[in-house]
């Protein structure tokens, strides 16, 4: 391993994100408040409790999953869509690294950025709703998992794109309507039967459950099937970026 | 493997998506401590050779040796020798000189040396910019942050991608001597340029590459004396209308104003032929007012090669 050559990428890669550190933490942080004004104060007023939790402490699970999995994927994308922008890409192809050690570089600098924003956005709902975290240390997994498999998603959306416009494609044509569906914002169980067959399909259900579970000990899907679901995701994710350094789709001529 | 050779390409090939052959079995040796620059037109097959012994573009075929490493099997061994100066300029626009600098040693798994990175720095005369971000340098600083970027990590080889392409002389000379000063160094210099002025000044060997194939390898003074023919301009004190008859077996080409004769010849053979002729012109009663000589310049040389090669 070039350990080396990995804290070089993330260094630099860490770099970028501090060169811009107000404008990287300040827009999520407004983004959650809003929602909390709107979702937690206007619309949360009406709804006194979801499973035996607070309204407004009910969306706190679900607007980190929502940032940290939007921020993995833009971080990631961006980090290595760039170089490639620029064509800087060629100092990586050129290095004495191989694809485990770009990508441990890249996805790992992508998920501690999504990592300091969903810690940043705990501490802004702190402000207000009073949160709960039932199992700390099952919260903490399901951050740490869902920052690197959706940063590793990620990284192949940023190999994939070739424009900036593709860059946006998926996150905002793919993932946002998936996290909204997904039950960041209400219990699957609050569906019709019909529809909740429907979203047992939307893989972010079982993240998002997952995360609510270490909170309020409440989960739509078993546990289990939430990790089995990012366990698979990650591999999934792993398995693409193997065939793309593999083959140098879109990287390598 | 010569323990003198330091690059060593046996078949190299490379066929892009679509079926278009850049290399076609590239065989090529470069030996240490050498400067070999790699003529060709554009298309030719400089940079895609480049960028597959770089590790930018796999190899279709053939092998590659750096240092006695495969670039495909031992690309580890085999990157860590060599430095690559991109023919495009690619740097991150908002990074500053020092961070993108030490990025680049970093990425070769060196730890960071301050005292290196001042040391090529100062010798680019990029020192006192080290805190500015690279949107800031003129294109020329650009170049050299490039060059630092490839040093950084001690290569033994270096890949000169038309480093000075669109620069203007003064820093085309500049380069130059920068190019001197990493040979004075060790530093091995494989160069690909379109200026014929550049290799015929600094280089030690040259590689004429056209249609994906190497057409010749050699050393550049003996490319020169082997292929270069060299003319003797006479210049007479008073006009003649033809060659005289006694002298037809020179060759001789006269000026539209009869004042000169030009006598081609080559130096390769046992004589040149140069004193018979005066003789002959003096037999002849021809009073020379000048003589002078040229000689084939690289630049002619390369156009007659790819013409051949052409043909």
């Amino acid at each position: 391993m070039n350990f080396p050559a990995i804290f070089a990428i993330y260094k630099y890669e860490m770099f970028r994100f501090f060169r811009t550190l107000m404008e990287s933490l300040l827009s999520p942080v407004i983004s959650t408040s809003l929602y909390f004004v709107v979702f937690g104060a206007a619309i949360g007023s009406r709804i006194t409790e979801v499973e035996g939790v607070s309204y407004g402490a009910f969306i706190v699970p679900g607007l980190i999953m929502l940032s940290v999995m939007t921020q993995g994927i833009s971080n990631a994308s961006f980090g290595i869509y760039f170089p490639k922008f620029i064509g800087t890409i060629y100092e990586l192809l050129s290095a004495p690294v191989n694809f485990l050690e770009i990508v441990i570089g890249y996805v790992g600098a992508a998920a501690t950025k999504a990592l300091l924003i969903g810690a940043v956005i705990l501490l802004t709902a702190h402000f207000f709703v009073d949160i709960q975290i039932l199992h700390p240390g099952a919260m903490i997994a399901f951050l740490l998992l869902t920052c690197i498999s959706f940063s590793l998603f990620g990284f192949i959306i940023g190999i994939w794109s070739q424009n900036f416009q593709q860059l946006q494609l998926i996150p905002l044509l793919v993932i946002t309507p998936l996290v909204f569906l997904g039950g960041a914002f209400y219990s699957i169980s609050m569906l019709p039967v019909g529809w909740q067959t429907v979203a047992l399909f939307n893989p972010v259900v079982y993240l998002i459950s997952g995360f609510r579970w270490s909170f309020f000990g409440a989960a739509d899907v078993p546990v289990l099937a939430s990790l089995m679901a990012i366990g698979l995701f990650t591999a999934l994710c792993m398995g693409v970026i193997w065939w793309i350094f593999k083959t140098g789709y879109r990287i390598k001529s | 493997m010569v323990m003198t050779e330091i690059v060593k390409v046996k078949g190299l090939r490379k066929v892009y998506e679509g079926g278009f052959e850049a290399l076609k079995g590239v065989d090529l040796t470069i030996r240490q401590g050498e400067i070999l620059a790699l003529l060709g037109p554009n298309g030719a097959g400089k940079t895609t050779l480049i960028s597959a012994l770089c590790g930018i573009t796999s190899p279709t075929g053939g092998t590659a040796l750096i240092g006695g490493h495969d670039i495909v099997t031992g690309y580890r061994a085999a990157r860590r020798l060599v430095g690559l100066v991109p023919q495009e300029i690619a740097l991150e626009p908002f990074e500053k000189v020092i961070n993108t600098v030490r990025f680049s040693r970093g990425l070769f798994g060196k730890k960071r040396d301050d005292a290196l990175i001042e040391r090529i720095l100062r010798q680019l005369s990029l020192w006192d910019k080290r805190e500015s971000r690279t949107r800031e340098l003129s294109g020329g600083m650009k170049r050299r942050v490039l060059i630092a970027k490839a040093l950084v990590h001690e290569p033994r080889v270096l890949f000169l991608d038309e480093p000075t392409a669109g620069v203007d002389v003064e820093l085309r000379r500049d380069m130059w001597k920068i190019v001197e000063g990493l040979r004075a160094d060790g530093v091995t210099i494989i160069l690909t340029t379109h200026y014929i002025e550049e290799a015929e000044a600094i280089a030690d060997r040259i590689a004429v590459i056209n249609g994906g194939e190497i057409l010749l390898t050699e050393n550049k003074t003996d490319l020169m004396r082997r292929m270069g023919a060299k003319t003797l301009r006479i210049d007479l004190r008073d006009p003649v209308d033809a060659v005289p008859p006694a002298l037809a077996e020179y060759n001789l080409s006269r000026t539209d104003d009869g004042h000169s004769l030009t006598y081609t010849y080559d130096t390769r053979g046992e004589g040149t032929g140069i004193t018979r002729l005066l003789q002959a012109l003096a037999a002849e009663g021809l009073a020379l007012r000048d003589i002078q000589t040229t000689q084939s310049s690289l630049e002619e040389i390369f156009v007659d090669l790819i013409k051949e090669g052409a043909a």
